[in-house]
C-alpha cells in the first residue's frame, strides 16, 4: 500500500514530459497505476472479509507518536475501491474530452494522477497526522485542477474560493486531532476510535468534546455542507471530469468518510447529533431547493451533489447499525451514478457546446446510447425501485424508521429518527423532482427550441460512463451480497432491535411507502415546474454564505489597504523612528519590570576615563552640529580615536591598535569620497522634526545605558573566559588570548567575518565600477620591470625647468617613486614622496611582524592586514593611482579569494585527519641559524584574514581613490572637448 | 558586578547622538550616525565585560580583563569598516548619478500610501453554460465563444491595469518634481570653490 503511494508520488513528475510525447494518449497510460491499485484493493476482500485490516506502518517521528501508517478495513477498503476504480475510468474518459492542443494539459493530466493518489492515501491513512497531510493536500490539488482554465476568471475566483474554504476547515480540524491525538498519546486513527468506543476517552470531556466538534468542521467544510455549501457550486468551473471525480465522487466523499470513520466512537460525543442532523438535513434541503432552479446541466448536478452530500452526513452521522449500513451503501450508490451523471454531462458539452436545458433539445434522439445511460444514472439518483440507489434508500427509511420506533440501539433516539425521516423524505422529493427536471433538460425534445445537431458518437468516450451507470444497476440485485461484504463496517455499533439485509425487496413496508410518497410527490413537483419556479423566483435566497465569504474577503483586502496607507510613508526616518520607538517599548517595558540591579557602583575606573569619555562626548554633540562634511569626518575620527584610548586603559590592547589603525583608514576613505562632494552638509530636516528626533534618539540613549546596567547586574556566574588563558596557552600554543580566541577557539566567528568583509569590498567595488571589478589599475610601462638587473637601476625622470628652481633646461634626475611624473607638477611633494618612499617597505615589513607575532603578543592578522593596508595608501596618496597600480601589482579580488581559501582551508583540513573543523595543530622545531621555531597551523588562518584586511583596503582605495580619480578625469576631458568645439 | 558610571554615560551619548544622525535625510549624517552607533555598541560590549584589568596574556599575574569580548569587539570593528566603506561608496553612486546625498522619500510608496482605499469587489462568478462553445463538435447555433470571452476578459484586465499605471503617474508626477525643488545641494556643486581638494593628485 505503501508502495502504491511512493508509485504515485513520483510518476506525477514525470507525466508532464510524457504528455509532450503521448498527447491525451498519456491519459489511459496513468490511468493503469489507480487501476492496479484497485485490482491490488480487491485482491485484499478475503482478509477483509475474514475481519483482519492489512497494516503497514513506516516510524516517522517516534517522539510525536508520528508515522506512516496506513490500514485497510472494511470502510477504507470500500473507499479505496471507489476513489481508485473511478479515478482510473475518469482518466480514460479524459482522452477523448480534451484535444492534444489543450493548454496545460501535461500540467493537468499530472495533478489529476497526484490526486487520485492523494486521495487514495487519504482514505488509507491511520495516524491522523498523515491523514491531514493527505487531506490538505487533496484541497491543493483541487485548487490547480479548478483553476485549469487559467485564462477564465471564473475559475480563477473559484478555485481560490475552494482552496480558502477548505484549507480553513482543514487547518481547524488539525488543531481539533492535536487535541485529541496529544492527551490520549496515540495519533493512530483505529486506536482513537477504539478508545472512545471502549469508553477509554471520555467524550463528555470539555477538550474531547471541543476536539471533536474541531474535526467535524474540517469534514463539513470539505464535504460542502451549510455554511459551506456555496464553493461546491463555484467549484464547477473545473473541467467536467475535475467535477465527476472531486466533485462528487472523491474528495467530496471525503468528510463523509471521516465522519464514518469516526461514527462508531464518536457518535455519543454531545453536540456531535444536533451538528450533523441539523446541518445535514438543511444542506440536503437547500441543496435540492437550489437544484431544481438551475438551467446549466452541471450546475443542477453540482447543487444535487450538495444535497445529497447533506443526506450523507446525516445517514452516516445518525451512529445506529442499520443507518451505518445504510451510509456505506448510499455512498457507494451515489458514487457510481453521480459520477457518471457529470461524465455524462461532459459528453454532452463536448458536442453540443452548452449544457444550458434551453438551449439542448432533441438530444435523446440523436444520442440514445447517451440517453440511455444518462437514463439508468438518474433513475439510481431518484431511488427508482431496482436501483441501487433504491436499494440505498429503503435501508435508509428503514434505519430512520426503526429509530423513531425506539428500535435504533445506541443511537439518537427516536425523536431524532423521526426528524431524519420526515427531512430525509421531503429532500429525496426534491432529490426526484430535480432528476426529472434533469433527464427531461438534457435529452427532451422541447418546443422553440433548434434541435441538436446529428453527430457521429463515440462508443470509447462513452465506456466510463456507461460502466459506471449500468454497475448501479447490476449491483442492485447483488446488494445482498455486497452487504455482507460491507457487514464489518456497520458490525462495529451495537445491534439494532430488528437485524436489517440490503435487498430490493423487503416486501410492503413503512420505507416503501415512503419510498413511493417522495416517487409521487417528486413527480409531481417536476409538473408543476412553472409554478415551482414562479414560487422560486419570488422567495429570497435561503441561506446566502457565498455573500458573507465575499464581504469577508473584500473586508479583508481594504484592512490590507488601509493598513499599507497608513503605515506606507515612504520616509526612511519615520521607519526608523517606528522601529527604534518599538525597540524603546518593548525593552523598556522589560527594563521596568527588571529586579536586578548591580550592587556596586563606581565613578570610573580610571580618572582617564572621565577625561577621554568628556572629549568624545562632546565631540558626538557637536557632529550632530556640524555643517561642513570635513570637520564632521575630524569629529567622528575623534569618537574612534578615543575609543581607541578606552581600549588601552581597559586592558585591550588588541583592541586599541585595530581601533587606531581602522580609525585611519576610515578616515582616508571618507576624505576620499568627500573631496567628490561639496564641503558643506546640506539638507538637514525642518526645525518641526528636531525636537521629535531628538526625544526618539534620547530615549534610545538612555535605554541602551538602562540595558548596560541591568545586563551587568544581572551577571552573578563567573565567566568563562577565566579559563580562557590556560586553554590558549595548552591548546592553542599562544599566549595572546585575544588572537587565539580569534583565529582557534572561536574561528568559525572569524570566517564569517570575512565573508562579510568581502561581500562588502566586492559591494563597493561593484558601486563604483559598474561594469567589471577585475584588476584595472593603470600601469606604468617602467614598473613592469622583470629582471633583477633593471629593478636596481634607478628610475629616471624628466623634470621641467619651471617647477625646480636652479635647474635651466628641463632635464633628468632620480625618481622617488615610480608614477611620479604622472602626476601634474603642482601637485606633487617631493617631501610626501621621500617620506612615503623611505617609509613603505619598512611598514610592510612590520606589518608582516604584527601579523605572526599577534599569536603571543598584541596584534595578528587584523591589525597586519591594516598596517599593510595604511602602507598602501600612503602610496596612492603620494602618487596617485599610477602608483597605487605599482605598488600593488596583485588583484584585490584575488587577495580576497586566496585569503578566504586559506582561511576556509585550515577550517576543513582537520577533517581529513578525523577531527573536528578548525582543530589546530602544532610542530615545533630546533633549526640551526633560527633556533626555536614553533608553528601552529591557526597561523595559516591568520594568514588568510591578514590577505582579506590587505584586499579590502585595496578594494576601497582602488575603487573610491582610483576609480574616482579616473572618472573625474574623463569628465573634465569631456567638458574641454565640449568647449574646444 | 559593579558599573563604570563614566563608560555609561559616554555610550549613552554616544548612542543618542548617533540616532539621532541615522534619522537624518543627509546619507553622509547617516553615515556619521552609523559611525557613532558602532562605537557605542562597541562600548556597550566592554562595560558589560566587567572590570578593566592586565592584558589578556597568558601568565600575567594580575587579574585580567575579560578577553572573549574583546574578540567581539575586535571582530565588530573590522565589520564597522567594511560596512562603513560600503555605505561611503553608496553616497558617492548616488552623488555621480543623481548629485544628491539624500535619502529621499519613497515616491511610489507615498503615491500608494495617498491612494484611494476602495477596493474594487471580486466580480461575482458569471459561469459559463460551457467549456466548449463554438469548438464543440456539433455547436447549437447559441453556443458560446469562448475564445472571444477570454480576449474580452484580457482586454478588460489590461484596461484596468493600464488605468492603476495612469492613476499612479499622475500621482507620482508632482511628488518628484517636489522633491527635485527643494533639493539645494545642486547650485553648491556647480561652484568649484566649494569643492574641496583634499589630496594632490587633483587641482
Amino acid at each position: 500500500m505503501l508502495a502504491f503511494l511512493v508509485v504515485f508520488a513520483l510518476v506525477p513528475l514525470v507525466v508532464p514530459a510524457l504528455t509532450r510525447r503521448l498527447g491525451r494518449r498519456v491519459f489511459p497510460v496513468i490511468a493503469l497505476i489507480p487501476a492496479a491499485a484497485f485490482v491490488f484493493t480487491l485482491t485484499q476482500t478475503p482478509k477483509i472479509l475474514a475481519g483482519s485490516a492489512p497494516t503497514e506502518v513506516i516510524p516517522w517521528i517516534p517522539q510525536l507518536e508520528m508515522s506512516f501508517a496506513v490500514r485497510v478495513d472494511t470502510l477504507s477498503w470500500l473507499l479505496a475501491l471507489i476513489v481508485t476504480g473511478i479515478g482510473a475510468l475518469v482518466l480514460v474518459y479524459c482522452a477523448w474530452y480534451f484535444t492534444d492542443a489543450e493548454e496545460g494539459l501535461g500540467r493537468f493530466a499530472s495533478v489529476l494522477l497526484a490526486f487520485t493518489g492523494t486521495m487514495y492515501g487519504l482514505v488509507i491513512a491511520d495516524d491522523v497526522f498523515l491523514l491531514f497531510i493527505f487531506w490538505e493536500a487533496t484541497s491543493v490539488f483541487s485548487y490547480l485542477l479548478i483553476g485549469h482554465y487559467t485564462g477564465r476568471r471564473a475559475s480563477r475566483v473559484a478555485a481560490l474560493q475552494a482552496l480558502i474554504v477548505t484549507t480553513a476547515g482543514g487547518l481547524v480540524m488539525l488543531v481539533g486531532l492535536v487535541m485529541l491525538a496529544v492527551p490520549a498519546g496515540t495519533s493512530r486513527l483505529s486506536d482513537l476510535v477504539a478508545m472512545a468506543q471502549d469508553g477509554r476517552l471520555d467524550l463528555a470531556a470539555p477538550l474531547v468534546t471541543t476536539a471533536v466538534i474541531l474535526v467535524l468542521v474540517g469534514a463539513l467544510s470539505k464535504s460542502a455542507i451549510i455554511p459551506f455549501h456555496f464553493w461546491l457550486p463555484a467549484a464547477m468551473a473545473a473541467p467536467t471530469p475535475v467535477s465527476a471525480y472531486l466533485h462528487a465522487a472523491a474528495m467530496v466523499q471525503a468528510g463523509i468518510y471521516l465522519v464514518a470513520r469516526l461514527a462508531p466512537g464518536f457518535s455519543a460525543t454531545p453536540g456531535w447529533h444536533p451538528l450533523l442532523l441539523g446541518l445535514g438535513l438543511a444542506t440536503m434541503l437547500v441543496g435540492g431547493w437550489r437544484a431544481l432552479r438551475q438551467n446549466d446541466l452541471k450546475l443542477l448536478l453540482a447543487y444535487g451533489t450538495v444535497s445529497q452530500l447533506g443526506f450523507l452526513i446525516v445517514v452516516t452521522g445518525f451512529g445506529t447499525r442499520t443507518a451505518a449500513l445504510a451510509g456505506v451503501a448510499l455512498l457507494l450508490a451515489h458514487a457510481l451514478f453521480k459520477a457518471a451523471l457529470f461524465l455524462v454531462v461532459g459528453i454532452i458539452d463536448h458536442r453540443a457546446g452548452t449544457r444550458d436545458l434551453r438551449k439542448l433539445s432533441g438530444l435523446g434522439r440523436e444520442a440514445p446510447v447517451l440517453a440511455i445511460v444518462g437514463m439508468l444514472s438518474v433513475l439510481s439518483m431518484a431511488g427508482v425501485p431496482f436501483t441501487a440507489g433504491f436499494v440505498a434508500k429503503e435501508a435508509v427509511l428503514a434505519g430512520f424508521l426503526g429509530a423513531a420506533q425506539g428500535a435504533g440501539g445506541a443511537g439518537p433516539g427516536s425523536a431524532a429518527g423521526w426528524i431524519a425521516l420526515v427531512g430525509v423524505a421531503l429532500g429525496s422529493t426534491l432529490t426526484v423532482a430535480y432528476s426529472a427536471r434533469f433527464l427531461w433538460g438534457a435529452f427532451a425534445r422541447k418546443k422553440g427550441v433548434e434541435k441538436v445537431r446529428p453527430v457521429h458518437e463515440s462508443v470509447s468516450f462513452l465506456a466510463a460512463p456507461a460502466i459506471l451507470a449500468v454497475s448501479g444497476i447490476v449491483l442492485a440485485p447483488l446488494f445482498r451480497l455486497v452487504g455482507d461484504l460491507l457487514a464489518g463496517y456497520p458490525n462495529r455499533f451495537p445491534p439494532d432491535a430488528h437485524d436489517y439485509h440490503l435487498g430490493l425487496w423487503h416486501g410492503f413496508d413503512g420505507a416503501l411507502l415512503v419510498s413511493t410518497f417522495t416517487l409521487l410527490a417528486g413527480l409531481t413537483l417536476f409538473w408543476a415546474r412553472t409554478s415551482v419556479s414562479t414560487a422560486q423566483a419570488k422567495l429570497p435566497p435561503i441561506v446566502n454564505t457565498s455573500e458573507l465569504y465575499g464581504r469577508t474577503m473584500t473586508g479583508l483586502d481594504r484592512l490590507a489597504a488601509r493598513v499599507t496607507s497608513a503605515t506606507q510613508r515612504g520616509s526612511l526616518p519615520f521607519y526608523l523612528s517606528i522601529i527604534l520607538l518599538t525597540l524603546v517599548g518593548t525593552v523598556g517595558a522589560t527594563l521596568v519590570m527588571n529586579r536586578t540591579w548591580p550592587a556596586e557602583w563606581r565613578l570610573w575606573d580610571s580618572p582617564a576615563q572621565l577625561v577621554i569619555g568628556g572629549i568624545m562626548a562632546v565631540a558626538a554633540v557637536a557632529l550632530t552640529r556640524a555643517d561642513k562634511r570635513f570637520a564632521a569626518a575630524l569629529l567622528v575620527g575623534v569618537t574612534g580615536y578615543g575609543m581607541a584610548a578606552l581600549f588601552a586603559f581597559h586592558g585591550a590592547p588588541d583592541l586599541a591598535l585595530t581601533q587606531v589603525l581602522v580609525e585611519t583608514v576610515t578616515l582616508i576613505a571618507f576624505v576620499l569620497v568627500l573631496r567628490r562632494l561639496p564641503a558643506r552638509l546640506g539638507q538637514t530636516h525642518g526645525s518641526a522634526h528636531r525636537g521629535v528626533r531628538a526625544v526618539v534618539s534620547v530615549s534610545v540613549g538612555l535605554m541602551m545605558a538602562a540595558v548596560a546596567i541591568v545586563a551587568l547586574g544581572a551577571r552573578t556566574h563567573l565567566p568563562i573566559s577565566l579559563a580562557l588563558p590556560d586553554l590558549a596557552h595548552d591548546v592553542g600554543h599562544g599566549s595572546n588570548v585575544v588572537n587565539v580566541v580569534l583565529v582557534d577557539v572561536r574561528g568559525w566567528d572569524t570566517l564569517g567575518e570575512l565573508s562579510v568583509l568581502i561581500a562588502a569590498a566586492t559591494g563597493v567595488a561593484s558601486l563604483v565600477f559598474l561594469r567589471s571589478r577585475t584588476d584595472n589599475l593603470p600601469r606604468v610601462p617602467d614598473a613592469v620591470r622583470r629582471s633583477l638587473r633593471s629593478r636596481l637601476r634607478p628610475v629616471r625622470e624628466t623634470v621641467s625647468a619651471e617647477y625646480v628652481p636652479g635647474v635651466k633646461d628641463p632635464s633628468t634626475r632620480n625618481a622617488w617613486l615610480l608614477a611620479g611624473l604622472k602626476l601634474a607638477p603642482e601637485n606633487r611633494s617631493i617631501l610626501l614622496e621621500v617620506v612615503i618612499r623611505l617609509l613603505f617597505h619598512a611598514v610592510v615589513v612590520v606589518s608582516v611582524f604584527i601579523l605572526f607575532a599577534g599569536h603571543n603578543s598584541p596584534g595578528g592578522g587584523f591589525a597586519g592586514g591594516l598596517v599593510a593596508g595604511l602602507a598602501l595608501a600612503g602610496r596612492y596618496l603620494a602618487g596617485g593611482r599610477y602608483e597605487l597600480g605599482a605598488a600593488a601589482p596583485v588583484d584585490a579580488g584575488r587577495l580576497l579569494g586566496v585569503g578566504l581559501l586559506l582561511a576556509a582551508g585550515t577550517a576543513v583540513t582537520p577533517l581529513f585527519f578525523g577531527a573536528h573543523a578548525l582543530t589546530s595543530a602544532w610542530f615545533d622545531a630546533t633549526i640551526p641559524v633560527l633556533g626555536h621555531i614553533e608553528f601552529t597551523t591557526s597561523t595559516i588562518f591568520d594568514v588568510g584574514v591578514y590577505l582579506v584586511v590587505i584586499g579590502m583596503v585595496l578594494d576601497v582605495l582602488r575603487s573610491l581613490g582610483a576609480e574616482v580619480d579616473r572618472q573625474q578625469e574623463e569628465a573634465s576631458d569631456e567638458l574641454e572637448e565640449g568647449s574646444t568645439i | 558586578m559593579s558599573v563604570s558610571l563614566v563608560l555609561v554615560a559616554v555610550m549613552a551619548v554616544l548612542y543618542s547622538c548617533g540616532v539621532y544622525l541615522l534619522l537624518e535625510r543627509s546619507m553622509t549624517r547617516v553615515l556619521l550616525g552609523f559611525l557613532l552607533v558602532g562605537n557605542a555598541t562597541n562600548l556597550l560590549i566592554l562595560v558589560v565585560s566587567g572590570r578593566a584589568g592586565a592584558a589578556p596574556f597568558y601568565g600575567e599575574s594580575d587579574p585580567l580583563a575579560d578577553p572573549l569580548p574583546q574578540a567581539f569587539v575586535l571582530t565588530s570593528i573590522v565589520i564597522t569598516f567594511g560596512v562603513s566603506a560600503f555605505l561611503m561608496a553608496l553616497i558617492y553612486r548616488s552623488w555621480r548619478l543623481a548629485h544628491a546625498d539624500v535619502v529621499e522619500d519613497d515616491t511610489e510608496d507615498v503615491a500608494v500610501g495617498r491612494r484611494d482605499v476602495s477596493v474594487a469587489a471580486e466580480p461575482e462568478i458569471a459561469s459559463d453554460d460551457t467549456e466548449f462553445g463554438t469548438r464543440a463538435t456539433a455547436a447549437v447555433s447559441t453556443a458560446v465563444d469562448l475564445a472571444e470571452q477570454e480576449r474580452l476578459e484580457e482586454a478588460e484586465r489590461l484596461e484596468m491595469l493600464h488605468r492603476f499605471e495612469e492613476q499612479l503617474r499622475r500621482e507620482v508626477e508632482p511628488l518628484d518634481t517636489a522633491s527635485l525643488d527643494a533639493e539645494p545641494l545642486d547650485a553648491e556643486r556647480l561652484d568649484p570653490d566649494h569643492t574641496e581638494s583634499t589630496d594632490g593628485d587633483r587641482p
